[in-house]
């Protein structure tokens, strides 16, 4: 199964940048479609307990898209960028907060989608904020979110060291 | 803007590359200088001037052995890095596994 995958985040301190790298037992045309496909890639945008609403969405080289994430209590969180390129191996899109208290606070994220043996399919994001604050900012803002776990990683590395 | 003294943050101890290379063999095993030197391919000084860096933050941990000391990562040091990085890691991990409940209906679809 699909469970061993593993999604890797690496920020290193005092940068304006972090990558994200995972695999995926399926073909790569498969997992591009699952992001341009409107209503796939609403099922898995997230988070967990909110709805999704896609408001605008042109996943095509010098399109945008404008999703809108709600809570059950009527919060709304909306989110808008533009899609610079769009290919099956190379995704270049601008990603922006719009509850940020002034405009400005974009982020540039490319992905490649790479070819895998046995129909696998490797996915790195390079995101790269506007300063070393604002990717903090992102980082730390999981924190606020209540997820208190996910420190299996370490307890291994740690395990692996003694 | 204004940074914490390297010599009391880890997370400025681990910014210089130089440094993670240190960290890095030292996590494989316990060294002298000496073998840190022939390892990295550094010399002497720049091996030792890192090193005491990481010892005063407390990521490296020294021993005397005879009349060398031997040096190894204090990996519980890294812990508040790794636990600043993971909530975030979590909240794309979660993502990207609802994404492989989408391509699996995919695969069956096809």
């Amino acid at each position: 199964m699909s469970t061993k995958n593993k999604t890797v985040v690496t920020a290193e301190p005092g940068k304006q940048e972090l990558f994200i790298t995972r695999e995926f037992d399926a073909p790569r045309e498969l997992v591009y479609k699952a992001h341009t496909d409107a209503s796939l890639y609403a099922q898995w945008l997230g988070p967990h307990g909110y709805e999704i609403v896609l408001e605008t969405f042109e996943p095509v080289s010098g399109g945008k898209y404008r999703y809108i994430h709600k809570d059950k209590e009527g919060n709304a969180y909306a989110f808008h960028g533009n899609f610079h390129t769009m290919s099956e191996d190379l995704m270049i899109q601008t990603f922006e907060f719009e509850g940020m208290p002034e405009p400005g606070h974009v982020t540039l994220d490319t992905m490649r989608l790479e070819k895998l043996p046995n129909d696998r399919t490797k996915i790195t994001i390079h995101s790269v904020f506007q300063s070393v604050a604002d990717r903090d900012g992102m980082v730390a803002s999981g924190m606020e979110s209540g997820v208190r776990e996910g420190y299996e990683r370490l307890d291994d590395l740690l395990a692996g060291m003694k | 803007m204004a940074r914490t003294p390297t010599t009391h943050d880890p997370f400025n101890a681990v910014a210089e590359p130089r440094r993670r290379q240190l960290i890095q063999a030292m996590g494989e095993e316990e060294l002298s200088v000496n073998e840190l030197v022939e390892l990295l391919g550094w010399n002497q000084p720049s091996v030792s001037k890192h090193l005491g860096v990481l010892k005063q933050v407390g990521l490296v941990k020294e021993r005397r052995v005879g009349r060398q000391r031997m040096y190894r990562l204090n990996a519980e040091r890294l812990k508040p890095i790794f636990e600043w990085v993971a909530p975030f890691e979590k909240i794309w991990s979660e993502r990207f596994d609802r994404l492989d409940v989408v391509l699996e209906k995919m695969k069956k679809e096809q």
